[in-house]
């Protein structure tokens, strides 16, 4: 299969996120009211109310490959990865195993390859870790994955791509507790739970960033100068920065992987796609029928519409 | 006891022979009341708003089937609601979806009023009991907003009852009394979950009917602002009025059904709306020691939220400036002297608590001003001192007025759905001014310019 890795930047070797926000884009209504006075109010108001939105932007994230949204064999394996890797610390307690028939799998076979902690197949997907003892282990409790998808989303940003992300950008950090560090959750209590499968990489990440110096002379005020600060996390989460002054560019943070068996590396990539999918579809595991149901529902509501239209028209004729 | 002679025949003959007074009120209400026959698109909201109140009570009513108000289950009970309960989501898409939808249709209802006057002279307490209806269904939607138990849930009530705080003397009292606990918590939940179905919806309910009541003793506006009782038939019944039933509830099944159409395209395929319906942060679990980055209330509440915000310390000598035109102007415009007398005090008394070494905190200030700005609706038929009702027959610049009106509403409900900074600052404060400016100056623009003739009969043609 094709690797999901960004597909962005293909040009750039390993994998590489982050590209340099888009300037500010100044946003001008179309005028639609009657009187020019206010049409100009509006596009003024709107222009300045809007462009500092688009130069908010957050580090930009991958996205996550939406195909697989109900495709049965990406959401089994994200299943089986999740079972695995992640529902030793997080559980999914608004889940019920036998939920998961959903997404074509049958009950022996939840019972006999998902559920490895004697549950029974109509109990929920619950974790023995005590909250309590997790918070004293990783200084936060490992949340709750049930709606984690919907948590993650925002205005900006869909929670697949968040968490897609997310998942494929820990890197080695011998600062931190967990000897881990997230470069999309900077300090997350999570350790890289896919490390083994992944390989070692080295990761690099750039700040270009406006600093204040003092000036050169001594004598007049702090001067803003570009900075571009490269860190680089070798494999054991050593960190080498260097700090040059830039003459031109834009505010940026790019962060780019690159590891020692890319093969592998890609591998979680793809991986992680599946595991996500099946975070999409456990959110809300009801959405698949929604859709459905509400074309139906629709269709109703045109018929109805005619209906009373027609009604509206016949009653209507006698009122001259 | 003999019984009352029917008009009706068979079981309905029998019922009303027993009953009569159930005939006697739909006639009333429905057969017999005589609605203008010119009635356009802006009409259809009022009906619509019933529609949306029967969905939040009925969708509302088996959400509490199964709806937890605990502040340990509150939140996975709204999940076990999406997942476990037969329909559940569905009934739980109805509710939230059509707690944005009433405040839609309440907005368009409103801004028809404002188009065509309806507010004017003999409406007044039509208006008055609609300004109470929305300052109800704001109370509602605040209640009910914190029943998910979620992070947004949480802290949107959080900033809300901390601004009770800002109130001199008895704040801190009555934003403890508000919340039944010095933190918001399983009590206030509680209280909050009474008030949300049982308090307010009782009185929504009855204000409802107090404003169909007072409408139909007046009898409805329309889009040319003309009196149709003014021109009664042989029959006495007004010669441009035409029952509302079976005229009208053809009409306004037919808006219902495009209505429905948009309703249920956001609950099945677009609940979350984007985030701005159902909130991402709202999907976490309330959690008292992390606050959330940007804290928002729902869409229908920021232009008000806007309006609060934009009132900071560098704001208030503006506004004391702008009271202080007020003051003058009022002050001679108007002939009587007690009236000038009283307007020097006011404005005396005001500019004292706004720049003098008296003045009081700003986020009072904010807060007074985000009360201003709902309840000033309640005075808006004082304030309209022009000749006709209808925007149709007003100078034409009254529209433009009207649209930067709403343009400043609006602007005001993005800005406070982003997070400050200065530039958006600036202009949350420019708006405020142009909101308030619109009916604190009303009185004076709303009769300037030339007024078209208004005609004798409302202008219809035949569909």
């Amino acid at each position: 299969m094709k690797s999901p890795a960004c597909t962005a930047c293909p040009a750039i070797p390993g994998h590489v996120r982050g590209h340099a926000k888009e300037p500010p884009q100044s946003c001008t209504p179309a005028p639609a009211l009657r009187m020019r006075l206010v049409a100009i109010c509006l596009a003024l108001l709107a222009g300045v109310a809007l462009a500092p939105m688009a130069g908010a932007q957050e580090a930009s994230l991958d996205h996550w490959p939406t195909e697989r949204t109900s495709d049965p064999a990406a959401l089994q394996r994200g299943a089986r990865l999740f079972v695995n890797y992640c529902l030793n610390c997080h559980g999914a307690s608004q889940m019920r195993w036998n939920r998961l028939r959903d997404i074509g799998l049958d009950e022996t076979q939840i019972k006999s390859q998902l559920i490895f902690s004697g549950q029974k197949v109509g109990e929920m997907m619950t974790v023995a870790m005590n909250p309590r003892d997790a918070k004293v282990w990783f200084g936060k409790a490992p949340p709750d994955l049930s709606v984690i998808i919907r948590a993650r989303n925002t205005e900006e940003h869909h929670g697949t791509d968040y968490v897609y992300t997310l998942l494929r950008s820990f890197y080695r950090d011998r600062s931190t507790l967990t000897g881990w560090n997230n470069a999309v959750y900077p300090n997350i209590a999570m350790p890289n739970i896919l490390w083994q499968r992944q390989g070692p990489r080295v990761a690099t990440i750039t700040h270009v960033e406006w600093e204040e110096r003092p000036a050169a002379d001594g004598k007049s005020g702090p001067e803003r100068v570009l900075t571009k600060s490269v860190n680089v996390f070798d494999a054991d989460g050593y960190l080498t920065t260097t700090k040059t002054v830039v003459a031109d560019g834009s505010p940026e943070t790019s962060v780019a992987f690159a590891p020692s068996d890319p093969k592998a590396a890609a591998a979680v990539d793809d991986e992680v796609a599946d595991l996500v999918a099946f975070l999409n579809w456990m959110s809300e595991p009801g959405a698949a029928t929604r859709y459905r149901i509400g074309i139906w529902v629709m269709g109703f509501l045109v018929i109805f519409l005619l209906c009373v239209r027609w009604l509206n028209k016949v009653y209507w004729r006698d009122i001259k | 006891m003999a019984l009352h002679e029917s008009r009706y025949r068979g079981l309905l003959g029998w019922f009303d022979s027993r009953m009569p007074s159930v005939m006697i009120a739909f006639r009333a209400h429905m057969s017999e009341y005589y609605a203008p026959k010119n009635f356009n698109f802006w009409y259809f909201f009022g009906s619509l708003a019933l529609v949306v109140l029967v969905i939040q009570l009925v969708s509302g009513a088996f959400l509490a089937m199964h709806y937890k108000p605990d502040a340990n289950s509150a939140f996975w009970s709204v999940e076990f609601i999406m997942r476990e309960v037969s329909g559940g989501w569905f009934i739980r898409y109805m509710h939230s979806t059509g707690a944005s939808f009433f405040f839609i249709v309440v907005y368009l209802h409103i801004f028809r009023g404002m188009l065509y006057g309806s507010y004017k002279k003999p409406r007044e307490l039509v208006w008055l009991v609609g300004s109470c209806i929305f300052l109800a269904l704001m109370a509602e939607s605040f209640f009910g907003y914190l029943l998910p138990w979620g992070q947004m849930s949480f802290w949107g009530a959080q900033v809300i009852i901390n601004l009770f705080d800002s109130i001199p003397v008895i704040g801190p009292d009555l934003s403890t009394w508000i919340r039944g606990d010095f933190v918001i918590g399983d009590a206030t939940l509680n209280r909050f979950f009474a008030m949300h179905t049982m308090m307010i919806p009782t009185i929504l309910m009855g204000l409802m009917g107090a404003h169909i009541f007072a409408l139909h003793d007046v009898g409805s506006n329309n889009p040319d602002g003309v009196e149709i009782k003014d021109h009664l038939g042989p029959d006495g019944h007004p010669l441009d009025g035409i029952p509302f039933h079976p005229y009208y509830t053809v009409h306004d099944m037919y808006g219902i059904g495009v209505f429905l159409i948009a309703f249920f395209a956001v609950v099945f395929f677009a609940p979350e709306m984007g985030g701005v319906f159902l909130e991402g942060n709202n999907f976490i679990p309330a959690d008292p020691f992390q606050t959330p980055l940007h804290i928002a209330p729902l869409w229908y509440f920021t232009p008000y939220y806007s309006i609060l915000r934009a009132t900071t310390a560098g704001f208030l000598p503006f506004i004391a400036a702008g009271v202080l035109g007020y003051g003058v102007l009022t002050y001679f415009t108007v002939r009587l002297m007690q009236v000038r007398i009283a307007v020097a005090a006011v404005t005396a008394v005001l500019l004292a608590l706004l720049v003098g070494p008296t003045h009081l905190d700003a986020k009072l200030w904010g807060v007074a001003l985000m009360g201003a700005s709902t309840t000033i609706l309640f005075i808006l038929p004082w304030l309209d001192r022009s000749p006709v009702r209808s925007m149709r027959y007003r100078p034409v610049w009254h529209r433009g007025v009207l649209g930067l009106f709403v343009v400043a509403f609006f602007v005001l409900g993005v800005l406070g759905m982003l997070p400050p900074n200065p530039g958006r600052t600036v202009i949350s404060q420019i708006c405020t001014g142009i909101y308030f400016g619109y009916f604190l100056l009303m009185p004076w623009w709303s009769r300037m310019g030339d007024f078209l003739p208004v005609p004798d009969r409302v202008r219809f043609a035949a569909h």
